[in-house]
């Protein structure tokens, strides 16, 4: 089984309501978004398709949609609504301290997980 | 059930399993899902349903026969609707409120459909039946898919085939009869092939096309007998003459399917007749649709027609729409002969005096091309050999807008790339969308996997969301892979797809509610659904009818207008400071310079629009760039007013007629930073000579002899080619400002979301924005005048907010985290 961090990404309020913001989780991009209807998402950060910054889309209670090429992703699970192929999801919850953490697996420095490279 | 109390659902019974019948069923599941009726579905013929316009491809060996079904019969059984196949309904009981079929079954009725649809009609030829009434072997008729598959068993042993009757059915099976080798003879009564349709040239021009494929055509030619005892052998005409054949198609029209009616006791002309809810006249539990109706003194073969009755019945059964009401129909249609490409629509020439005939003939190539107007409006259109029009004309033609007064732009496209093959012509690699890769094949597997209006495919394929220039060629592309029964996308005419209502519906609902943010619109008039991509389509519109009322939500705002720049494949942004009229300084360059370096600027690149473009800046870098630069924004990112082009005018040209650039800066400073429905891009030039391309800008002004000066709307030159129209001459710069701020105004209020205003122009027809705009004649002018002012006074530059930002971490590029 693969190991799983969860990782203090900081308060809510540090992304904008209805917009996602891109962080580094040891050399990880995810994109994490707060709709409007309050729940919060976090997808791998670069569309599959042409490396799009997701963080950067259009974003609903649902989907976000990649700022490049139209490519749109349910915020839930990451599969493609448009588009050809999906993107990864990881599990995201806001603590009762008001912070956000995201599961993710364990960065490649460990030995253990698929990192991506920082870019 | 037994009728204990228990609420009981009302049971719907159609009859006819055919394209009406099931599409009303569809119509009404749609509206309020299969719990509402109890529905059961009589069908003479032995399929679930299927695609009877279809039938003519597969008898010319295009389609396969799988691909004509519409419904499976799972579907029917998920729906929870009960087929009865091969189940013919003989009576009506009206007082019992049943029906029984002809094997003496029965289901009684709450409400009952008639769909019966329509049979071939067969002229009363001389041995046309055999003893026992049946049809002459080799004798067809062509309606069913059994009709169909005769059709193809008895085309191994022919060779030769005989085709009564020249209307678009009979065109129809002789071109696939000469597709699957046969000889071909084609016999018609009359002087002209579809005469119902064509007038005598026309029907001439596609007579030749028709016999250059190898079917010969006869006119005037009355058949009378049919030869052969067994089998046909061939036929006989009234001046003695015959023709040999082993197969004889007849098809001379249809009979529509009435007996049950008439025997029923119901108002039957050709067909039942039904009023505006397609109710019979005379029971109002009864109804008919499709080619069993007669409405307003109209019997209709086509299926569009079909579909829209469809619609409105459905909403009179559910109660969904209780004031739908059917009107008629506007017919076109076309002909789906390959190596024949004709459409026609509405008259096929004038019937009134004052109706104005536009005409071009070129029978060399097979050519012909009428367009009928009463009024500057297109009531009828025939185009033959030559579709490249159809689409812009069908849109006219079912709009009832008033076209262009430039009338060759009705018969052809001048200066756009040709790109004139019938679409069933091309190979299925070809690419259609060049933006974003996608062929034909693709498009259709799309169709045919339940995406059946051009919207859906467009959105599954992303075929035609480029530049949008293959959005025609994409609609044929759907049409014929939906063969002919392409669903019209209700949200086509939304302003934004999320929310159900045109512009000026919503323009009227956000004023009426006092809605003054994104969200606010949302959850008034789509609650629940939350729509990403309809969220900046709203948000331009309340800022364009709010001006500095407007309660601005981020978040509603495309990447590009949430940190003010253009964003680049790599994620980076470009920066194109403002320039008004392409006019710059020594200071300002070496500001530009200094930033570029400061910043690893990737690119400077002069624009098309006369600026300069800083290309490869970070995002965090955006707020020190600006600062730098002490240069406002140029919006070169945003559906906003983009820039003014100048030529160099009066002060060094020495033809210039007018200050160009003078006027060109006041238009920018002006215009600055306006938010549209798309982006505009202006020009003025200093002469006709128009070194500003004046007359291919969205409003272009160009300066002639006198001190005046031409205002151009519409023009365009970029994925698509428009010559602006002349709104007006006027006699000095101040008379440009307020007649582009009328226009720009107008524009804003009236534009669909993305529509640019060369497709603007064209929907508003340049008579009638001459009239509002110029003429004044709605009164408007100084309202638009007021309202384009207080836009102009709240104006400030994005820019500003390098150093305030208004958004959590808006310019960081990745929150760091703790």
């Amino acid at each position: 089984m693969r190991l799983v961090d969860e990782t203090c990404i900081g308060a809510l309020e540090r992304i904008p309501v209805g917009e996602g913001r891109e962080v580094d989780l040891g050399g990880l991009l995810v994109a994490v978004f707060r709709t409007r209807s309050g729940s919060v998402h976090a997808l791998e950060a670069r569309c599959p398709h042409r490396g799009g910054p997701l963080a950067d889309g259009l974003v609903d209670s649902t989907s976000v949609v990649c700022p490049l090429h139209g490519w749109r992703f349910r915020l839930q699970d990451g599969a493609a609504l448009v588009g050809d192929s999906p993107t990864r999801s990881f599990a995201v919850r806001e603590g009762d301290d008001g912070n956000i953490y995201v599961r993710c697996p364990a960065p490649a420095s460990d030995g253990l997980g698929p990192a991506e490279s920082p870019d | 059930m037994s009728a204990t109390g228990v609420a009981q659902r009302e049971r719907l019974v159609v009859v006819g399993n055919g394209m009406a019948g099931v599409r009303t069923v569809e119509e009404i599941l749609r509206r309020v899902g299969p719990e509402h009726y109890d529905i059961t579905i009589f069908g003479d013929e032995p399929y679930p349903n299927y695609n009877r316009i279809l039938l003519s491809n597969v008898l010319a060996g295009t389609e396969d026969v799988d691909n004509v079904f519409i419904n499976s019969i799972d579907w029917y059984d998920r729906n929870g609707v009960t087929l009865r196949v091969r189940s013919r309904v003989c009576s009506v009981d009206r007082w019992a409120k049943k029906v029984f079929t002809c094997d003496g079954d029965s289901a009684p009725y709450d409400k009952l459909i008639l769909a019966t649809g329509s049979r071939p009609y067969f002229p009363p030829l001389a041995g046309i039946r055999s003893s026992d009434g049946k049809l002459l072997g080799g004798v067809f008729g062509f309606r069913t898919l059994d009709d169909c598959s005769a059709m193809l068993d008895s085309v191994r042993h022919s060779s030769r085939a005989v085709v009564i009757g020249g209307g678009l059915l009979g065109l129809e099976a002789a071109r696939a009869m000469l597709a699957r080798g046969l000889d071909v003879d084609l016999v018609h009564g009359s002087g002209d092939l579809m005469n119902q349709q064509l007038d005598s040239e026309a029907a001439g021009i596609l007579r030749s096309t028709v016999q250059q494929l190898g079917i010969t055509v006869h006119l005037k030619t009355k058949t009378v007998a049919v030869i052969g005892t067994s089998r046909v052998k061939g036929v006989i005409f009234d001046d003695g003459s015959n023709l040999a054949a082993d197969m004889v198609i007849v098809a001379t029209g249809v009979t529509p399917n009435v007996e049950l009616a008439v025997e029923a006791g119901l108002t039957v002309q050709r067909a039942v007749v039904t009023d505006d809810r397609m109710r019979s006249l005379d029971d109002h539990s009864i109804y008919a649709v499709g080619e069993c109706a007669e409405h307003r003194g109209q019997v209709y073969g086509l299926v569009a027609p079909l579909w829209e009755q469809a619609g409105t019945l459905a909403d009179n059964l559910t109660a969904h729409n209780p004031k739908s009401v059917y009107l008629g129909s506007k017919i076109a249609t076309k002909l789906k002969v390959m190596g024949v490409e004709l459409a026609t629509m509405g008259l096929k020439s004038a019937t009134h005096e004052d109706d104005e005939v536009v005409k071009f003939l070129e029978p060399k190539r097979g050519i012909y091309k009428n367009v009928v107007l009463r009024d500057s409006k297109v009531v009828g259109a025939t185009l033959l050999g030559d579709l490249s029009k159809v689409a812009f004309l069908l849109q006219a033609f079912d709009q009832g807008r008033p076209i262009s007064e430039e009338r060759h732009s009705l018969l052809f496209d001048i200066g756009s790339p040709d790109t004139q093959r019938s679409v069933a012509e091309l190979p299925d690699d070809t690419q259609i969308c060049n933006c974003n890769g996608v062929d034909k094949a693709t498009l259709i597997a799309a169709v045919k996997a339940g995406n059946r209006s051009v919207k859906a495919a467009m959105s599954a394929t992303r075929a035609g969301t480029g530049c949008g220039s293959c959005r025609t060629l994409v609609s044929d592309i759907v049409e014929l892979a939906c063969g002919g029964t392409v669903e019209e996308d209700p949200s086509s005419g939304y302003y934004v797809p999320a929310i159900p209502l045109s512009k000026p519906e919503l323009v009227q609902r956000i004023r009426g509610m006092q809605l003054r943010s994104v969200s606010s619109v949302f959850d008034a008039l789509s609650p629940g659904v939350e729509d990403a991509l309809s969220k900046p389509g709203v948000a331009s519109l309340l800022r364009t009818l709010w001006g500095g009322e407007y309660e601005d939500q981020r978040d509603a705002r495309f990447v590009n207008d949430r940190v003010h720049g253009n964003i680049q494949k790599d994620g980076t942004f470009s920066v194109v400071p403002s320039m008004p009229g392409g006019v710059t300084s020594a200071a300002q360059l070496r500001r530009i310079a200094d930033a570029a370096d400061k910043y690893g600027v990737a690119m400077v690149k002069v624009t098309g629009g006369q600026r300069i473009d800083l290309l490869g800046v970070k995002k965090q870098d955006l707020p020190g760039i600006w600062a730098d630069l002490d240069m406002e924004s140029g919006f070169a990112y945003g559906k906003t007013f983009r820039t003014c082009k100048t030529c160099v005018g009066t002060e060094f040209c020495r033809y210039g007629l007018g200050d160009s650039t003078e006027l060109g800066v006041s238009i920018d400073q002006r215009f600055k930073g306006l938010e549209s429905p798309a982006k505009m891009k202006l020009s003025v030039s200093g002469c006709p000579r128009n070194c500003a391309e004046s007359l291919v800008k969205d409003v272009g002004v160009v300066a002639i002899e006198g001190g005046r000066w031409e205002v151009y709307v519409g023009g365009s030159a970029g994925s698509h080619i428009r010559r602006g129209e002349l709104l007006s001459v006027v006699g000095s710069k101040d008379d440009v400002l307020r007649l582009v701020g009328r226009f720009v105004q107008y524009y804003r209020l009236n534009g669909k979301y993305l529509e640019r205003p060369y497709a603007f122009v064209e929907r508003e027809g340049i008579e009638r924005l001459r009239s509002v705009l110029v003429d004044d004649s709605e009164g408007l002018c100084d309202v638009l005048e007021a309202e384009i002012q207080a836009s102009v006074d709240a104006y400030s530059d994005p820019w500003s907010e390098g150093d305030f930002p208004v958004t959590p971490n808006q310019f960081v590029r990745r929150i760091p985290v703790k």
